[in-house]
């Protein structure tokens, strides 16, 4: 590839606008850089995005639910006045059951269906893992601290994370504790009756993740789920107006409000080294553009493998960053609808939320089994919303668009997504006919994203929506590695603000903020 | 063993509730530091999962428990086991056979294992450098906390904190980067963390093998790479790894305890089921036996797992609730069987070269990780491993006191076989059929294997809990999973030998730092009691 003449000067280069490289570039330049944002896609958003899959028919391609991004990163941002607006907020959860005797948890903790036991088991349950949640939830917003390190701030962020677990008092935190390294299988059968009840909670900790309900850390990836909610200030699900692709364009012009540039259809190359120093960055047209910081939103192995290159860094963190497990087992499905879909048993309002297929830990279990195997779930699990009930601007008038999460969906299966995809699309269509008779003939488009094809869409290596698992060998001061857990990179110059770090995907733009922060602080050079 | 009522001794000041091995570790630590101690046991013979039993002619099975390589060498030199009887004779080798023929020998020594492995890929041989490193290192770390108890986190007494501290010096005196390490170590799964090294199936199969013994867990679950630990941990005269059988069948190491306690003053009944722990005013004044009869003494401890321990041989209102519940959500789930075999002569595995060492040692069939996982899956599904990971020896080629001249025993340990059937509760057939399974499985190598059986016991774990008194027959007695190790095991707050009700202990598996023929357990049980009672005078 022949570089052109250097054409701009800044002083950070952000690489790819995700929902994470919008925020960061905006605080970035509210703090006074020069910042340009550069976008392979030829709209911002990554997989935060909204796009058409049948003719006037449009859905949220990646992500399709908000729950995760911090209350005072939204007030901070004031999207808002950006023109963000959210169609439906605190929508609850219906869990379904093939007969209609459907499960129905609302955000506020009320459930309708449980027996006298469960209900009141549940209310104890939901209430102790909010605490727990609560007291982690600072954690997951903060730079996670370096290890045997002699600096204060690391000590005392060590400190503080040991101090918030202390304080929920000896009995709670003796079983925090114990339930920290369980499988939530066990967890929830030790508190439940109720199969449907328990498939549901299940769910929630296998939700994105690479792990069935019996292996454990299943209560490590709910309780994080959990104490994202709780750091957005416990506002539930919400869905933007517009689809996800609105809360980027919220964010991208928030960003430009700030004074960043955002430059989409230009895909990054190399990142540039100068010396020891990453010094910006080459376009694939040729395009050199020069930068005192490079902030890399896309995945771990993408920055440093691809886009930097294994000669700019030494053998033991190149091994350490190839051994990350970053293979995505989450399917999306969209289905354009001629008319509103009915499910058994439930209501016009339950549609307006999300609705859950996992009718018992189980059946998830079983579904888990496929992957270790390289197939997809022959009865799989999923999270269906329909987003067009609170948001009728995504389909022609009085249709409809489905859209739902499928698991398990490994990236790579046996005989090959060529003709895997129209088998596992068939099998998600009778699972979803046996709980909403009927669908089937509504439908006048359809389209099923595997991994495979989400890392064609989103660039991410694996297709896997947290640029990595979420386990406990790939978190906190170990995510995505040691060595650039703190969005730090063993090259000067060169960070990180992807899902690939602390504290992971889910549109939470905590990433993003906490790499501008380190940019700022211990970057002297970005200025 | 000394039987009946008549040689009770008066004024005791301690009763042992169970001679396993970890309740004769205790008790001799016990007696020789001049405590009065009974040890009770259910059984006519002591010894729990450590027995050598003649269950066919003049055959010697180690029925249960059938390898010797955990238990500590400081216990053996302290109890001067060796004087006693104890004799272990190592073994060098191993190996794992390949479904298409072929196979992977194994052998302690590094450099031969190294050019073994180099025989299946070079870069893994380069690989099992760097791993063997990086596993021994995680040994270094852990060996030092076995033997000791396991501080309360929630607690501020010096004590703990200075444990606590402790632990964090020696963690920090790792140094950053294996701190990550070892963080990532203890929670990953055994098949990610081979991944990290090796590249050939069989390599990673073979040292994935004991990552799932005795666990409710396949070798995907995340927290079973530490499990890898256990190849490494065996520790005969201080030869790391070294493995070996105890001369005598695993009886022996009962028989030397049981000796070297009666030689320092105790005494033993077997044949003695204890039907409860007597409480009176909120500590412990005794046990009543099966028959009725009530034996008293200040001081109880249990060598039974702590299910059987509280819930059924005491009464839930001496325990604090909290406790109770603690204790029911403690998970002892079944995964293992068990069969021993007489056989009329030495079968011939064709995969393995004639007079090589690998049939001396511990033999396996489960080429692939894949195969353990499946067999995993089974299990979760109720149902006995179709394909099991089998662990299987020929003890009398080395110990021919086993058997009589020219057969040979054979001990096969399964994984998986659930204590519960999806489909209804064990059978004499569903036992056959099981064993039929094993045995099928292991013809497969062996073309005479079938026509030299004499005699098989099988073992399920339904019979292992009805024969030992081991919960759901689950060999560590409670699983040795993240949530149930260190000041989590058995549960949280209780995990330094003490039960709630003053003058109960416990000194069995189902306390830190686990199963394992290892008697540390009994040793920190026994010192947990003696520093009690030291600050009572």
């Amino acid at each position: 590839m022949t570089v052109s003449a250097i054409t701009h000067r800044y002083d950070c280069v952000v690489i790819g606008a995700g929902h994470n490289g919008l925020v960061c570039a905006e605080a970035l330049a509210r703090a006074g850089r020069s910042v340009l944002v550069v976008e392979a896609g030829n709209q911002v958003g990554g997989a935060a995005s909204t796009r058409e899959f049948a003719p006037g028919f449009r859905v949220s391609a990646g992500a399709h639910l908000a729950h995760l991004m911090p209350a005072g990163l939204l007030r901070e941002l004031q999207l808002e006045s950006h023109g963000l607006k959210w169609a439906a907020r605190g929508m609850g959860t219906t869990a379904l059951v093939p007969g209609g005797a459907n499960l129905s948890l609302g955000h506020e903790g009320a459930v309708l269906g449980l027996s006298a036991a469960d209900a009141q088991a549940y209310a104890a349950f939901r209430t102790r893992m909010r605490r727990f949640a609560a007291a982690l939830a600072p954690a997951l917003s903060r730079v996670p601290p370096r290890l045997g390190t002699s600096d204060w701030g690391d000590r005392l962020a060590l400190l503080r994370i040991g101090w918030e677990i202390r304080r929920l008092g000896r009995r709670d935190m003796r079983e925090l504790l114990r339930i920290g390294g369980m499988n939530v299988y066990d967890l929830l059968e030790e508190n439940f009756e109720s199969a449907v009840l328990k498939g549901a909670l299940g769910f929630d900790a296998v939700l994105g993740a690479n792990f069935g309900p019996r292996s454990p850390g299943t209560v490590l990836t709910l309780l994080y789920r959990l104490a994202g909610e709780s750091a957005a200030g416990d506002s539930g699900l919400s869905q933007p107006a517009g689809g996800m692709g609105a809360l980027c364009n919220a964010l991208a012009k928030a960003a430009n409000a700030a004074g960043a540039t955002v430059r989409t259809g230009a895909t990054v190359a190399t990142i540039l080294v100068d010396g020891d120093r990453a010094a910006g960055v080459v376009l694939q047209s040729g395009e050199s553009i020069s930068a005192r910081t490079v902030v890399s939103s896309a995945d771990p192995k993408t920055t440093f493998l691809r886009l930097l290159g294994a000669r700019h860094l030494d053998a033991g963190f190149v091994r350490r960053v190839s051994h990350i497990r970053s293979r995505g087992l989450a399917a999306k499905l969209h289905l354009a609808l001629n008319r509103a879909p009915s499910f058994n048993g439930a209501s016009e309002a339950s549609l307006r939320g999300r609705l859950l297929i996992s009718p018992s830990l189980q059946h998830i279990e079983l579904a888990y089994n496929h992957v270790k195997y390289g197939e997809f779930s022959s009865a799989p699990v999923m999270e269906v919303t329909v987003p067009t009930c609170n948001d009728p601007t995504l389909a022609p008038p009085g249709q409809h668009v489905l859209s739902a999460i499928v698991q398990y969906a490994p990236y790579e299966i046996e005989e090959g997504w060529q003709s895997g995809r129209r088998r596992f699309m068939e099998t998600a269509l009778e699972t979803l006919e046996t709980y909403a008779p009927g669908l089937r003939s509504s439908v006048v488009g359809q389209e099923l994203s595997t991994p495979a094809d989400m890392e064609q869409e989103f660039r991410n290596a694996g297709g896997h929506w947290h640029h990595g698992d979420l386990a406990f060998d790939q978190f906190l001061m170990v995510r995505p590695v040691p060595g650039a857990a703190q969005y730090r990179t063993p090259m000067g110059g060169l960070f990180l603000c992807g899902a690939g770090c602390h504290p992971g995907g889910g549109v939470m733009g905590v990433a993003g903020r906490n790499a501008a922060r380190q940019v700022l602080t211990r970057d002297p050079e970005s200025a | 063993m000394s039987v009946g009522a008549a040689r009770t001794p008066a004024n005791l000041d301690a009763i042992v509730v169970g001679a396993g091995h970890n309740g004769l570790v205790a008790a001799c630590y016990l007696a020789r530091s001049g405590l009065k101690v009974l040890v009770l046991e259910r059984q006519p013979y002591i010894g729990g999962a450590a027995v050598s039993r003649r269950l066919y002619e003049d055959f010697t099975y180690s029925n249960c428990s059938y390898v010797c390589s955990l238990l500590r060498p400081e216990i053996i030199r302290a109890l001067e086991l060796p004087k006693y009887g104890l004799q272990v004779i190592p073994y060098e080798g191993g190996c794992t056979m390949m479904q298409g023929g072929g196979h992977l020998a194994v052998y302690d020594n590094h450099d031969a294992l190294r050019r073994e492995i180099a025989r299946h890929s070079k870069r893994d041989a380069e690989a099992y450098d760097r791993y063997s490193r990086d596993v021994i290192r995680q040994c270094k770390f852990i060996k030092p906390l076995l033997m000791r108890e396991p501080p309360d986190p929630t607690s501020f007494k010096p004590r703990d904190l200075k444990e606590l501290l402790n632990l964090g010096k020696r963690f920090h005196g790792l140094g950053e980067q294996r701190m990550y390490d070892t963080l990532r170590f203890w929670t990953m799964s055994a098949a990610d963390f081979l991944d990290e090294y090796f590249e050939s199936e069989i390599v990673k199969a073979h040292f994935a093998g004991s990552s799932i013994i005795g666990t409710a867990l396949g070798p995907r679950s995340p927290g079973t790479a530490y499990v890898l630990l256990h190849h490494y941990m065996g520790d005969i005269d201080d030869t790391v790894g070294a493995w070996g059988f105890a001369r005598g069948g695993m009886g022996a190491i009962s028989k030397a305890l049981g000796a070297s306690f009666e030689a320092s003053g105790g005494t033993i009944r077997s044949a003695a089921p204890v039907a409860r722990i007597l409480v009176r005013r909120g500590r412990a004044s005794g046990v009543a036996l099966a028959d009725g009869e009530e034996i008293h003494a200040p001081l109880v401890i249990s060598n039974m797992d702590v299910r059987r321990t509280f819930l059924e041989t005491m009464d839930a209102k001496d325990l604090p609730d909290e406790f109770v519940r603690q204790v029911k959500n403690f998970k002892i789930r079944g995964s293992s069987g068990k069969l021993n075999i007489a056989l009329d002569g030495l079968p011939r595995f064709p995969a393995i070269p004639e007079g090589s060492p690998s049939t001396r040692g511990d033999m396996h069939v489960t080429d692939t990780i894949e195969m353990m996982e499946r067999a995993y899956d089974d299990w979760k599904d109720g149902r006995w491993s179709r394909a099991p990971y089998i662990d299987m020896l020929i003890p009398s080629q080395i110990d021919p006191t086993m058997v009589p001249d020219g057969k040979h025993y054979m001990s096969v340990f399964v994984q998986y076989c659930p204590y519960q059937l999806a489909d209804g509760p064990w059978d004499a057939a569903k036992r056959k059929a099981f064993g039929d399974t094993v045995i099928n499985t292991i013809a497969r190598h062996s073309p005479n294997f079938k026509e030299l059986i004499l005699h098989a016991e099988i073992r399920t774990p339904w019979d292992i809990e009805n024969e030992v008194g081991l919960t759901e027959g689950n060999i560590f007695q409670g699983e040795l999973t993240m949530d149930q190790l260190l000041f989590n095991r058995p549960v949280p707050g209780y995990a330094q030998y003490r039960a709630p009700v003053r003058g109960v202990y416990m000194c069995g598996s189902s306390t830190h730092p686990g199963g394992g023929v290892m008697g540390a357990p009994g040793a920190n049980a026994a010192r947990a009691v003696l520093s009690d009672l030291r600050m009572a005078h």
